[in-house]
């Protein structure tokens, strides 16, 4: 089998070439869904019959939970083709996903506060749901502390990766025992997160905003990757080229 | 490459260890670019090269600790990754730090090295901390010990274990001039005996018949832009 | 001239097994000092509790599962640091790489040790705390037993924090903070099977699911401290 692609696939060059073609596109793509998707959501879908118009959050609040778990994921198979074939390529995408996955697991944890004091009079319940969604942006924040704390980068990329994958591993468990705890100590009436049947108009515009998060993660960690490349290769000769620096000159400070 | 009769005998012709086209880079710096060299029994190799030119990172490489490395180490003829515990099994690595724990005595040190090891030891405990010069101080804890003498717990290691590889990074260091030469003549009798010892060292040895690699040789040259750097080690 | 003597036979795994066994308990022993601190931390936590919160019996009852169950989980965590901290600092955890012995018995051998001076004093000790806290007749057995079994999750879990903090000066804080959100299922079964045996419940089941988190952790956890030990010390 040829794996040149794979191998391609590990270039920063290659990467960002390819993007550069790519990001117009994307960028359109998703402000134009992103758009779509809210002043749906927000202006023409009917207000709930309980809940009135402070639903209309989970617009924005189901879109960053989805996301913030499969971005754990993400970070998760990078950290492991990063330290399987030693792709430092792997590590970039690694680290930016982290990041990234943080600052969407936040926002569902705060745009669910938000909702919460509307509909159940407080900031802050424990609910599974919410709960779950706290553990995992602290297994975000260790990741991202563990990266910082080594100088040395390569030690940094191969620790949080391995940290990465035991925190993989334990999500599932986490979120199982958090489920089997609230029933525990919960009765039944406060799920009301679970709305079991929801209304296609409401459905349509939800799920329009999902698809534009999902691009808007791909775009934001393209970008995020890109930055991080020019940072690591900017004494190689492309980069140099990129910048409009004559590579030909001699100067004699390397 | 690796001829054994059904007794498991090496030939002592065969090379221990093949170093190919060894290059190490730590975090976008490259060290050295390069080296190759085999390592056979009877020799005794000196690494030389001015400070930070990757002299203990190589020891480090060598013993497996290290794997920021591109190039290939033969053991035997053998990736030396493939039968790791074979390797390690014929090597005794002394590095910076004497790997001593301080609150047990030296006797406790050795046994428990012993036991990590196949536990076949070539003199008793007592014997090897007497061959460098630690009679009485068998049951004393190490926290009483000076630098040089914790330093000296750590050789006795070298008079236990008949390990045909030692890789050695700065022996001497806090040793004493008889210690020295004491040393000199183990690391002498050891090559004759077959074996093959690598090390650094800022003395001067009066020893005879010692390869020297500089890697102020394998520096890579200054470039004024690098070469992309592929993602992916090959 | 053959040189028979530099083919060396490969050593036992249960000789190396043992002799790092022996080692440690041999160091805890030197330091004994340091064996009680996590006990007395234990202690005193626990008599923060009524200080700071009600020393109604009734109260304190209705709190002490749970509240046993965190602190020993602190009192586990802040031991973990030192699991591989002075052996990196003298250097024989570099001689333990290189040792030819396979690392994952080598890293389980290590936690078995720490759990024998730390999980199992703190086990014991247990039912002394919940009689101040005013635990029911009925939680005491549970309570032993699912601390027996939860601490050494709690310090084969740990033992990766270790070693992924073990090349770093001030690794302890951090530690916590990266190994905390992966006890949460252990507190979770370990105190709600205490609170359910003091309510009349059954508790096999949670007894049953510490087990298998044990189990996981014991084929899992030192193969991930290990190959964290390989990277870590690379640096």
């Amino acid at each position: 089998m040829n794996w040149q692609w794979f191998h391609r696939l590990g270039s920063p060059r290659w990467f960002y070439q390819k993007t550069s073609v790519l990001l117009p596109w994307l960028t359109f793509f998703t402000l134009a869904i992103l758009l779509v998707g809210s002043v749906w959501g927000l202006a023409f879908a009917p207000a709930d019959f309980k809940q009135g118009n402070s639903y209309r959050i989970i617009f924005l609040h189901v879109p960053a939970a989805f996301l913030s778990l499969a971005g754990y994921y993400v970070m998760a198979i990078a950290g492991a083709v990063g330290l399987i074939w030693r792709m430092k390529l792997a590590f970039v995408v690694m680290r930016s996903a982290a990041v990234i996955g943080a600052a969407l697991t936040f926002l569902a944890l705060i745009s669910g506060a938000i909702w919460g004091k509307p509909t159940w009079g407080s900031w802050w319940v424990w609910d599974a749901r919410i709960t779950s969604m706290l553990v995992l942006f602290f297994l975000y924040l260790g990741v991202i502390a563990l990266q910082e704390a080594y100088q040395s980068e390569t030690t940094a990329n191969n620790t949080s990766a391995i940290l990465t994958l035991v925190g993989t591993v334990n999500i599932p468990i986490i979120y199982k025992s958090v489920d089997w705890w609230f029933t525990l100590h919960q009765p039944a009436t406060l799920k009301l997160t679970q709305a079991s049947t929801i209304h296609p108009s409401m459905l349509y515009p939800l799920l329009t905003m999902v698809v534009g998060f999902y691009l808007f993660y791909a775009l934001a960690l393209i970008l995020y990757t890109r930055a991080e490349i020019l940072k690591r290769e900017c004494r190689t000769k492309w980069v140099a080229e990129l910048c409009g620096v004559d590579v030909n000159n001699k100067i004699s400070r390397a | 490459m690796r001829r054994t009769d059904a007794l498991g005998v090496i030939a002592l012709t065969d090379s221990l260890i093949d170093v190919i086209d060894l290059s190490c880079k730590r975090d976008q710096r490259s060290l050295f670019e390069g080296l190759t060299h085999t390592f056979c029994p009877g020799d005794i190799v000196q690494i030389e090269g001015p400070n930070g030119s990757g002299k203990t990172s190589l020891l480090r490489i060598l013993t497996g600790v290290c794997s920021d490395y591109q190039g290939d180490i033969l053991w035997r003829g053998q990736s030396f990754s493939t039968d790791r515990l074979d390797y390690l099994n014929h090597l005794l690595y002394l590095g910076h730090l004497p790997g001593v724990k301080k609150s047990l005595t030296p006797r406790e040190n050795l046994h428990w090295c012993s036991g990590m090891n196949s536990g076949h030891l070539q003199i008793p405990i007592v014997d090897a901390l007497e061959e460098v010069g630690l009679a009485g101080f068998e049951d004393t804890p190490c926290h009483h010990l000076s630098a040089g003498q914790l330093r000296r717990v750590a050789l006795a290691r070298l008079y236990l274990t008949p390990t045909p590889v030692w890789i050695l990074d700065e022996p001497f260091t806090a040793i004493d001039k008889s210690g020295v030469g004491k040393l000199e003549t183990l690391l002498c009798e050891h090559a004759a005996g077959g074996g093959c010892v690598i090390m650094t060292t800022h003395q001067e040895l009066s020893l005879e018949g010692v390869d020297k690699i500089n890697l102020r040789d394998y520096q890579p040259k200054l470039v004024q832009w690098q070469q992309e750097e592929w993602g992916i080690d090959v | 001239m053959s040189n028979t003597k530099f083919y060396l036979p490969a050593p036992s795994a249960a000789a190396g097994f043992v002799a790092m066994l022996n080692r440690d308990l041999l160091l805890s022993y030197r330091h004994k000092g340091e064996l009680a601190n996590p006990l007395i931390f234990f202690l005193m936590v626990i008599t923060m509790v009524p200080l700071g919160i009600s020393p109604d019996p009734q109260f304190l009852a209705s709190l002490a599962p749970g509240m046993i169950w965190v602190v020993a989980l602190l009192a586990s965590l802040l031991s973990m640091d030192v699991l591989f901290r002075s052996d990196f600092d003298d250097g024989s955890l570099e001689q333990l790489l290189i040792s030819p012995q396979p690392l994952y018995f080598m890293v389980l051998a290590k936690v078995l040790a720490h759990w024998m001076v730390t999980g199992l004093p703190l086990t014991l000790a247990a039912p002394l705390l919940g009689v101040m806290l005013a635990l029911p007749e009925g939680g005491y057995m549970p309570l032993c037993l699912t601390l027996l079994v939860g601490t050494a999750s709690l310090s084969l879990i740990g033992a990766v924090g270790a070693a992924l903090t073990v090349a770093l000066r001030k690794g302890g804080l951090l530690l916590s903070l990266i190994i905390m959100p992966l006890y949460i299922p252990i507190l979770i079964f370990g105190a709600s099977a205490v609170s359910n045996a003091i309510d009349g419940f059954a508790i096999m089941g949670q007894l049953a699911i510490l087990g298998a988190f044990a189990a996981v952790a014991i084929v899992l956890a030192p193969i991930a401290a290990a190959g964290a030990l390989r990277v870590a010390i690379n640096g």
